[in-house]
């Protein structure tokens, strides 16, 4: 994770105009190679997406045989039936759902009253409480999560939404793009409010939020990415099918249905896949902003 | 939480305070409550982000280093102080020279094929083709999927008998190897869909320096009739430094904790060929019960990952930015 995106993120835009045309006449081979190279890139990242799909509506026979066939004579839905009576799908599902909806929702208010305190609340500590929250980003899981999975053991919390949950909701990365967000806003506006008698949790709420809608569009949808997609710690804290997240579910399933079955095995990855991808396809902008937040480095 | 407990209107300084407001009261009273306003309202704001990250970050980071130095076994009550013993045995130990060889390939490997086809994706995408707005999206979207399914998705396409793999490479008349069984195949095999996933992103990241690039500086260039090889060697790559230090980090980093495509694909096998020093220590901490040995492993990873972001730090405030 990034440190070093500068205050006020500056988006440098390029002052294109005239110089473009004659730059167009020079490069036409040029364009012509990164036409072929976009192309080929497109389908080597994109086609793999597609063969999934196609591949989790094939029969059987359809999925092994030799010389490989390409499309499925119909669209027979029985892996996606089978996968379902193998793993729970709809509570899983319901589980995916419910976490990301609440693990996100928590992680930005988490992130915009830190973030909020650290620049708003005149404090005289209030610098070293954000290096406090700010040096977690260079803390991996990987040293936390025995010490973590003991905690969360001792509490009787494995197998239990919460054990999923609380462990990983601390946001450091949402308080510090929040807060360089923050810092870049107009006091005059803050300063009205507290004319207008507004206390801090209305000036968070009233003034403050409604002014940072694309920062905390971009934190709250990177956030619904990582916990969708979140692997290791709840596939450690639960064995217990009703309690699995879709990926951890997929695990369960590969270990039943091993890689004799991919048919199966596929239309559960286009479960887990499929609805992420639809996010991504709709909120692109704002998603591609968030994640890529960090590297604009000047 | 609720509104009443905050702080009410409080005048930011007391040039705004009005002068007829309480004559009587020493101002040092009114000045003290509302220090202690604002640090109540400072506790409520972040205390629970800080709180939660002191319990589940700073908290288990000094128990690890703590667990380290302990012959001890998950779940077990019994625990055994024996200093660096951990450390020593996994410096001494048969097993860390194929760790460290899998962790650095797989590494090396990731992080320079990425950065090597990002870059030229990149470039391609900056030339402004109609369609690149598609491309852009596709290049993307492996990036957000969950890392499991993706290898899910990519075990099935490198099936030796029945995946596409196997049919593309008997198309050029080549015959499909053992990608699952026969080292040091199942480790390309990661590799592939680990640059695979994370190739849109570096793409993005450097089309994003490219076009910060003021596009007179290339029209300056080409005017004086440098060709585009040339352009692209003396002036974008060297005006790209920045991207590509921050990219270099930051995929290190990643790289460097990769599990769940480990997990999907090759659960570290076989024969430990794809076992990197994350998987080591999953493995040994939750799949062996050796709690203490295992983090000891993390302390050593978390070490070369602070090494890798004291280099970034060090580097990053000397960096003269362009533009």
């Amino acid at each position: 994770m990034s440190l070093q995106t500068a205050p006020g993120r500056p988006t440098a835009r390029r002052t294109s105009g005239a110089p473009t045309r004659r730059r167009a006449r020079r490069g036409l081979g040029l364009d012509l190679g990164a036409y072929a190279a976009m192309i080929a890139a497109t389908v080597v990242l994109g086609a793999p997406l597609l063969w999934m799909v196609v591949a989790s509506l094939k029969e059987r026979s359809e999925l092994y045989s030799v010389p490989l066939q390409w499309l499925p004579d119909d669209l027979d839905l029985a892996n996606y039936a089978q996968a379902a009576g193998t793993i729970p799908m709809g509570q899983l599902i319901a589980n995916s759902v419910g976490l990301t909806i609440v693990g996100a929702g928590l992680k930005v208010a988490l992130g915009l009253t830190c973030a909020y305190a650290l620049v708003f609340v005149d404090v005289p500590f209030r610098r070293a409480v954000f290096v406090l929250v700010l040096a977690t980003l260079m803390i991996p899981s990987q040293i936390t999560i025995i010490p973590n999975y003991t905690l969360v053991a001792s509490l009787g919390w494995l197998n239990t939404y919460q054990g999923i949950l609380v462990p990983g909701l601390a946001s450091a990365f949402g308080t510090f793009l929040f807060r360089q967000h923050f810092l870049s806003l107009p006091t005059s506006i803050l300063e009205a409010a507290e004319l207008d008698g507004a206390g801090h949790w209305r000036k968070l709420w009233q003034f403050v939020v409604p002014l940072s809608l694309p920062t905390v569009a971009a934190v709250a949808l990177v956030s619904v990415v990582a916990e969708w997609n979140d692997y290791l710690w709840p596939f450690l804290v639960v064995d217990d099918a009703a309690k699995m997240t879709l990926p951890v579910g997929l695990t369960l399933l590969q270990s039943i249905d091993g890689m004799n079955n991919w048919g199966v095995l596929l239309a559960a990855t286009v479960v887990v896949t499929v609805p992420i991808l639809a996010v991504f396809l709709v909120l692109q902008r704002r998603l591609v902003a968030g994640l890529t937040a960090g590297a604009v480095t000047g | 939480m609720s509104t009443t407990v905050l702080a009410p209107p409080a005048p930011r300084s007391g040039q705004t305070d009005p002068p007829a407001a309480s004559p009587t009261s020493p101002a040092s009273r009114r000045t003290r409550s509302r220090r202690r306003r604002s640090w109540l309202a400072f506790a409520l704001l972040a205390g629970p982000n800080v709180l939660l990250l002191l319990v589940f970050v700073y908290r288990p980071l000094l128990e690890s280093l703590y667990l380290s130095t302990l012959q001890w076994n998950l779940g077990s009550p019994v625990a055994r102080f024996i200093g660096l013993g951990n450390y020593r045995e996994w410096f001494t130990s048969p097993d860390t020279a194929q760790v460290l060889l899998a962790t650095g390939v797989f590494t090396v490997v990731t992080v320079g094929g990425s950065l090597v086809l990002g870059l030229g994706l990149a470039l391609a995408l900056d030339r402004k083709l109609p369609g690149r707005a598609v491309a852009r999206t596709v290049a993307f979207a492996p990036y957000v999927l969950s890392g499991f399914a993706v290898g899910i998705l990519w075990l099935f396409i490198f099936d030796p008998r029945y995946g596409l793999m196997s049919t593309l490479l008997q198309a050029v008349g080549m015959s499909s190897p053992q990608w699952y069984t026969e080292p040091p195949w199942p480790l390309v095999m990661i590799i592939v869909v680990y640059v695979w996933k994370n190739l849109g992103y570096v793409a993005l990241i450097y089309l994003a320096g490219l076009q910060a690039i003021p596009q007179d500086v290339r029209d300056a260039a080409a005017l004086d009739g440098a060709t585009s090889a040339r352009t692209l060697r003396s002036i974008v790559l060297p005006l790209l430094t920045p991207t590509t230090f921050f990219l270099l980090v930051t995929m290190l980093l990643s790289s460097l904790q990769s599990f769940d495509i480990i997990q999907a694909m090759t659960k570290g096998g076989p024969l430990g060929s794809t076992t990197t020093l994350m998987y080591q220590i999953y493995e040994e901490g939750f799949v062996n019960g050796r709690a203490g040995y295992a983090s000891a492993g993390a302390t050593i990873l978390f070490v070369l990952l602070l090494a890798v972001t004291a280099v970034q730090l060090r580097f990053v405030e000397r960096k003269v930015h362009y533009a």
